[in-house]
């Protein structure tokens, strides 16, 4: 298993290098120049020679190879260089919104989980019921609502039932752990919905499937209690993929609830990549594109290594 | 705000008019208090977008005034009770000399920066010494407003003289430009464009904290030289960049105000929602949408072809549609609509692109179209992705010229972005928009100079004849002279059609009916220093 672990670690290096190859030539080719938007969007005067001494200052005028490797051995000490925008440091503009943005991310999943496993099971082992029919119609709508809208319903909901609004700007929870809650769970909720629903139909289907397989039938068949079946035979496998999509969402929301955060007014790393995006902002886009590939990366291999856990056959380094 | 010829006056050729001197109120000697007013609280409003940078004189937004006015002081500012009248703010008096080429201004004592340095004539000068000449890698917005300043004198700490090249009869108003905010001396030679990164002013605030994507935050400044205030402990302006977020924000009482100006629709929201807990103020608003055509570019070097668009747009009937959903209202020429020196609308219908009758008005456009070879003309409009009033104006504008036979592909894009395109002149034809603190023609038709004396004249035209009238009139002390050279400038600018408003805009501000002391006014860039604004809790 550690093997295992090491071996995926060193994998993901290299994938990792290709993310930032593809990132950074990508932003290259795109239209749009910095150096442009920060001095002409001002609206003020400015030659051409300003135009290029600040493109040498930020480094702009030097071969893309050379930017590329400077970049690049900067990273591997950690240092994810200067925003071009605002020249504060990318870790520190990263960091105030990434707090938000994995707190947000965490409580969804929180609240996905301990509503879509229950929702799912219950789907599978009364198929064709009104609890079938209940859980998958819940689910549906999950599916089609977008989570800004439903965001937009509970914020007016809020406001027309209850005169009341969560607060609009971010307190951390180590500051204030009641002001940060009433301002998050909301979003939580509004993601979390369409993630439940993700995970109960994924949880439905598999143990549907898992339910006809021939290890449950011959464990009914030797007497085991059907809570036991259930809980210790059939789920266990059947979280297996559904283990997979929490994973997936999870990241997904670590960067992408922009209209989300534009509706709830968070200050998330969306924002951020929006804003970075249109400014372009080439520092502060790597460092968050490398910011989310290396979440993808991690937290699949959480999920392998938790795969191990719930189906002991699968057994790592060996 | 209804604006009288007098009221006007008072404010520009009012100076030399009245004796040529200013007094102002000593807020240090006597402490300020207006009845009743309660002390402390944190005010929390709304901005809608959040400022590129710290430094005002090198923007053109009014997101970097919301957020660094309560920093800062000025020269003079506006007095929104006696709009548009100036007085002092780290001026104590002034004197003009009757020939209007010296302005002396002694200046209040024991005032401080944030950072403890003591605030003299030298952090003026220096201050405006960079918004006229700015030095390598600094953006000075306003740089031509001053071109007529010949030198700065300072004789002592407390007395600074400005001596002109040549006459400005709205000098006095621009010293009193909310934009023109006070930096200090010692900062300014460590590091010229350090107000881009870094706040340290005079104001009634001290800057706090700027999260970025959140807030900013500013609490009293224990040490402001106006006795007695601020009334607020803090504030904190919050960025709200969806309209949606920023009407349930001021629904629920977490911002008690946005002060920039909501739309029609929205303010009906609230009102419906709120009722007698929201207080709505309305004025007309200096500011206004222009279609701007780069004259660089082809067709739109040919006169005939600007005309023509011009002349397709039915600005009346738009007038009509626009103001019920928009921010959009009134028709008016380069000055605003009901100012002094606007053209009253009887000699505007006569103009080029303002006329009633939009039938006949495009059957022409069609023919200069013709003439000019362009009758299948394609070209891209250039807009900002604001919301209110961009995308509406932008809307309205292909629809115009769709009915002559135009076709449009709308592009819309953040306000960087869409500013530097401009600025490079990468655009066909764009939405442009003239932002004034106040009705001064030399502010308003300064927009239109050639290029190389405008640098925000973004259909890149080059008009000797326009530069001149530009120059007899901002010479010109007689109100009447002045008035037929501004009707001048304005023919030859429309009958050019480099540039031409579409419409005026209309100012809604919602406010809490617990905010009090925060004045309304015709711009969205006065008023913000928040120093005599309290919390009636």
């Amino acid at each position: 298993m550690l093997r295992y672990t090491i071996n995926r670690v060193l994998l993901a290096i290299p994938t990792l290098i290709g993310v930032a190859v593809l990132v950074f030539f990508l932003l290259r080719v795109v239209p749009g120049d910095i150096v442009e938007i920060k001095l002409r969007g001002d609206g003020g005067s400015v030659t051409q020679e300003t135009i290029e001494l600040e493109r040498k200052r930020l480094g702009l005028d030097r071969p893309l190879v050379v930017q590329f490797g400077e970049w690049m051995v900067n990273m591997a000490k950690f240092d994810f260089g200067t925003s071009m925008w605002t020249e504060r440091p990318v870790v520190t503009e990263i960091a105030i919104r990434l707090e938000l943005s994995l707190q947000v991310a965490i409580m969804a999943t929180i609240i996905a989980v301990l509503l879509a496993i229950p929702m799912g099971t219950l789907a599978a082992l009364f198929r064709d019921t009104w609890i079938d029919y209940l859980v998958r119609v819940l689910t549906i709508g999950g599916l089609s609502i977008p989570s800004f809208w439903f965001g937009m319903l509970i914020m007016l909901a809020l406001l027309s039932f209850f005169n009341w609004l969560p607060p609009i700007t971010f307190t951390p929870i180590y500051v204030d752990p009641v002001a940060n809650l009433k301002q998050l769970i909301w979003p939580a909720l509004a993601v979390g919905y369409r993630y439940c629903a993700v995970v109960a139909r994924m949880i439905r289907s598999s143990l549907l499937e898992v339910l006809n397989e021939d290890y449950i039938r011959t464990a009914r068949a030797k007497g085991v209690y059907e809570r036991l079946v259930i809980s210790r035979h059939a789920l266990r496998n059947a979280l297996l993929p559904a283990i997979t999509v929490i994973g997936l969402e999870f990241t997904f929301l670590i960067g992408g609830l922009v209209v989300t955060e534009q509706v709830f007014n968070l200050n998330g790393i969306g924002q951020l990549f929006v804003q970075s995006v249109s400014r372009n902002d080439f520092t502060l886009i790597q460092g968050m594109v490398m910011l989310i590939a290396a979440f993808y990366v991690f937290v699949n291999l959480a999920i392998d290594l938790l795969y191990a856990v719930f189906d002991p056959r699968i057994r790592y380094g060996k | 705000m209804k604006i009288t010829r007098r009221t006007a006056l008072q404010g520009t050729a009012g100076a030399f008019a009245l004796g040529l001197s200013g007094f102002n109120f000593d807020f240090t000697k006597a402490e300020a208090q207006a009845p009743n007013v309660k002390r402390g609280g944190t005010l929390n409003f709304a901005i809608s977008a959040e400022a590129p940078h710290y430094d005002p004189h090198a923007s053109d937004t009014y997101a970097t005034l919301h957020f660094a006015a309560p920093f800062y002081s000025t020269l003079l500012r506006f007095n929104l009770s006696k709009f548009p009248s100036v007085e002092g703010d780290l001026a104590q008096s002034w004197t003009v000399a009757p020939d209007l080429m010296t302005y002396t201004f002694k200046l209040h004592p024991n005032v401080k920066f944030a950072d403890g340095t003591a605030f003299t004539s030298a952090d003026v000068k220096a201050t405006y010494d960079r918004l006229r000449d700015p030095p390598q890698g600094v953006v000075s917005t306003r740089k031509p407003t001053f071109a007529d300043i010949g030198s700065i004198e300072t004789p002592d700490p407390l007395t600074i003289i400005f001596k002109m090249k040549a006459v400005n009869a709205a000098m006095l108003e621009h010293f009193a430009s909310p934009w023109n905010v006070i930096y200090s001396a010692k900062d300014l030679a460590e590091n010229p464009a350090g107000p881009r990164t870094k706040i340290n002013g005079t104001g009634p605030f001290v800057f706090v904290e700027h999260v970025k994507g959140s807030h900013v935050a500013g609490k009293k400044n224990d040490n402001y030289f106006k006795k007695g205030m601020p009334y607020l402990d803090g504030f904190k302006g919050i960025f709200t960049l969806q309209a949606a977020a920023m009407l349930n924000a001021v629904q629920g009482g977490q911002v008690l105000g946005e002060f920039r100006g909501i739309s029609p629709a929205e303010r009906d929201r609230l009102v419906q929602a709120m009722g007698d807990k929201i207080r709505i103020e309305e004025d007309s608003w200096t500011l206004n949408l222009l279609v701007c055509f780069n004259v660089t570019k082809k067709p739109f070097d040919d006169v005939r072809v600007r005309k023509a668009l011009l002349m397709a747009i039915d600005r009346w009937g738009g007038s009509v549609g626009l103001s019920k959903i928009s921010t959009l209202r009134a028709v008016g020429g380069v000055l605003r609509p009901g100012s002094p020196y606007a053209t009253p609308e009887a000699e505007l219908v006569k103009l080029p692109g303002f006329s009633k009758d939009i039938k006949k008005s495009r059957e022409e456009a069609k023919k200069l179209l013709k003439e000019a070879g362009q009758e299948n003309l394609k070209f891209v409009l250039w807009n900002r992705n604001l919301a209110m009033p961009y995308t509406p104006a932008g809307v309205f504008l292909v629809d115009q010229w769709r009915q002559i036979g135009v076709e449009v592909e709308h592009k819309q894009s953040d306000t960087g972005p869409y500013l530097a395109t401009m600025n490079a002149g990468n655009h066909d034809v764009a939405i442009d928009f003239s932002n004034l603190f106040m009705d001064d023609s030399s502010l308003a038709l300064s927009k239109y100079l050639s290029l190389s004396r405008a640098p925000e004249n973004r259909s890149r035209s080059t008009d000797p004849e326009l530069d001149k009238l530009y120059d007899d009139h901002i010479r010109e002390r007689d109100p009447e002279k002045r008035k037929a050279l501004i009707r001048a400038f304005e023919k030859r600018v429309f009958e050019q059609g480099y540039q031409q408003p579409i419409l005026w805009w209309h100012r809604i501000v919602p406010t809490h009916k617990a905010l009090m002391g925060w004045k309304m006014s015709p711009s969205h860039n006065l008023g913000q220093q928040l120093e005599d604004v309290w919390i009636n809790t």
